[in-house]
């Protein structure tokens, strides 16, 4: 069924088990997204120290893919430079836009490669952009409040 | 059942597809939409195939035809609501309606009835579509005016236990839906216009639920102004209406070419109604598009439609009762309801089960349904809704339900 390309096992296990859920009491940018078509919402709090991201947590509703996306994007984006986040986001972004051919690099990807079948379906993109775009609005917060300190 | 649901949908070309490898199309989104018979389909086609021209302007045969086929439209409006003809607007949609009368009280002169002040009030429910709902709270934001509200219970009916006080003597209008897009409710209006009238407010009816579901006379309604959108009554999208009998007291909304008497370089007089506040050449085919599908629904019937859809809802809420952890959000009985049933089944969102109910070629909708203060109050992130209409019978229903039962295993 086209339905198990886009409900993979990884995703209902991240959405069962989300990791990084509840936020931290300290952070250096805490921002708030929603999905104002589906009623979506995550707060997400994203910690740096020496221009390196320590922490992401995050809280929210949603659907299986908004939230084993945020998911999975707090496990991989964490002990990375800032750069190397960008570069996974912009191949994660990338992947959600292909509609389908592409499969993603699981050596950058690792677990997010499993949403590649959202990409033929194209209501659900948002879904699965949603903390990745919250983070990438922490870390702009960030890196102009401080520099990436 | 005497209501021939088969024989209905061979009038709706659409059903001749199928949906997600072969699979029956069972639309339960007509909500959002309603499917089109193919008589609206080529009324639109055929404005354009034979008649096309700007109306009420051109010294030619087209033009004629096509005013005539216009004004016709409106006649059939007319009569399909128990209104005059020039009570009658055409809009792009039932949203442009509400803002066309928000916008217009807010171009009235001061003194009038319809100006608003900062003393002045504003009464709007909780169960507004936000088409319903933002006007007024720009309106009330540009004027200062004070936006009050009914409150809904949670078996999701207005509360008018407060009544004289949410009205009062400084309410200047009273904006609310004649049926919930989301928990189904048929409001009762009676309360409401006579309090309104009796404190000299006009009443607003969002009619977008109800005029496809159901006869009406606007005679008996006592509104002052109704809006209902063309797309969701089997008519094309791009045409709504807004129905009053206080439209020579009302300032126009949009200004332009056919909305006026008289033109100087620094003035301009108005148009009497309806051409008042249709600027600009105006959205013709789908007018006559709209007119063909108040002739279907005419010749159906919609008495005969509005009981096929009390039948099938009670078959539906019956039916969804069953399945376990299935919770509807709204009146659980077909009394002063309409066919939209919106629920939540167990711990899956929505999203994931409309993805499903998809994947099986029944097509729902899942979300806030455009009224996103309601489902906070009724403390649901989001919602499934099925919505029915003449094309929908018990065997749609069926599918919905084993579809359901299929969701709750598969994210078991």
């Amino acid at each position: 069924m086209e339905l198990d390309s886009l409900y993979q096992e990884v995703i209902l296990d991240h959405y069962k088990h989300p990791l990084n859920k509840g936020l931290s009491e300290n952070y250096g940018a805490q921002v708030h997204h929603v999905n104002p078509s589906c009623g979506d919402e995550i707060t997400l709090n994203v910690t740096a120290i020496d221009g390196k991201i320590s922490a992401i947590t995050w809280d929210g509703v949603g659907c299986s893919i908004s939230q084993a996306s945020v998911s999975i994007a707090s496990d991989l984006l964490v002990n990375k430079s800032f750069a190397e986040a960008d570069a996974i986001l912009n191949e994660f972004t990338e992947l959600m836009q292909s509609k389908g051919t592409k499969e993603g690099n699981p050596d950058v990807l690792e677990d997010a490669v499993a949403l590649a079948g959202v990409s033929k379906f194209p209501a659900r993109i948002k879904c699965a952009l949603l903390g990745w775009m919250a983070f990438k609005d922490a870390a702009v917060r960030i890196n102009t409040t401080t520099g990436g300190e | 059942m005497s209501f021939d649901v088969t024989k209905v949908r061979k009038d709706f070309p659409i059903f001749e597809r199928t949906i997600r490898d072969a699979k029956k199309l069972v639309y339960l989104d007509s909500g959002a939409t309603s499917q089109k018979p193919l008589s609206v389909i080529e009324a639109e086609g055929n404005f354009y195939k034979f008649t096309n021209a700007a109306v009420h302007r051109g010294a030619h045969q087209l033009a004629e035809e096509a005013t005539d086929a216009y004004e016709g439209a409106r006649l059939k409006v007319a009569s399909f609501l128990g209104a005059k003809e020039e009570e009658i607007v055409f809009t792009k949609n039932a949203t442009e309606s509400l803002n066309l009368v928000a916008y217009a009280m807010g171009n009235a002169q001061p003194g009038s009835r319809f100006a608003l002040t900062s003393k002045d009030q504003i009464v709007v429910t909780e169960m507004e579509h936000h088409a319903n709902l933002i006007p007024w709270q720009q309106l009330a934001a540009r004027t200062g005016a004070e936006l009050k509200w009914f409150e809904v219970t949670p078996e999701g009916r207005l509360d008018l236990s407060a009544i004289n006080s949410i009205i009062t003597e400084n309410t200047k209008v009273v904006a609310l839906t004649h049926q919930s897009n989301v928990l189904g409710t048929i409001n009762p209006l009676e309360a409401i216009t006579a309090r309104a009238h009796e404190v000299g407010a006009v009443v607003v009816l969002d009619a977008c639920q109800s005029v496809p579901h159901m006869p009406i006379d606007v005679k008996k309604l006592n509104v002052d102004f109704l809006a209902f959108s063309g797309h969701k009554a089997l008519g094309p999208t791009g045409v709504g209406v807004l129905w009053s009998s206080v439209f020579e007291e009302l300032p126009p909304f949009l200004f332009g070419g056919s909305m006026i008497e008289t033109v100087t370089m620094t003035s301009a007089t108005w148009a009497p109604a309806p051409r008042k506040f249709e600027a600009g050449v105006p959205n013709m085919a789908q007018a006559v598009g709209l007119g063909a599908a108040l002739d279907y629904l005419t010749d159906i019937g919609m008495q005969s439609i509005f009981d096929h859809e009390v039948e099938l809802t009670g078959y539906l809420i019956n039916g969804l009762l069953q399945i376990p952890e299935l919770s509807i959000v709204g009146p659980r009985n077909t009394d002063a309801r309409g066919g939209s049933v919106s629920f939540t089944v167990g711990h899956i969102h929505p999203h994931d089960l409309g993805q499903y109910l998809d994947s099986q070629g029944v097509a729902v909708r899942t979300g806030h349904h455009c009224a996103w203060p309601l489902t906070r109050k009724l403390g649901v992130p989001a919602t499934t809704r099925a919505s029915l209409y003449l094309y929908n019978d018990e065997s749609d229903c069926d599918a919905l339900f084993a579809a359901i039962t299929g969701a709750q295993k598969y994210f078991a």
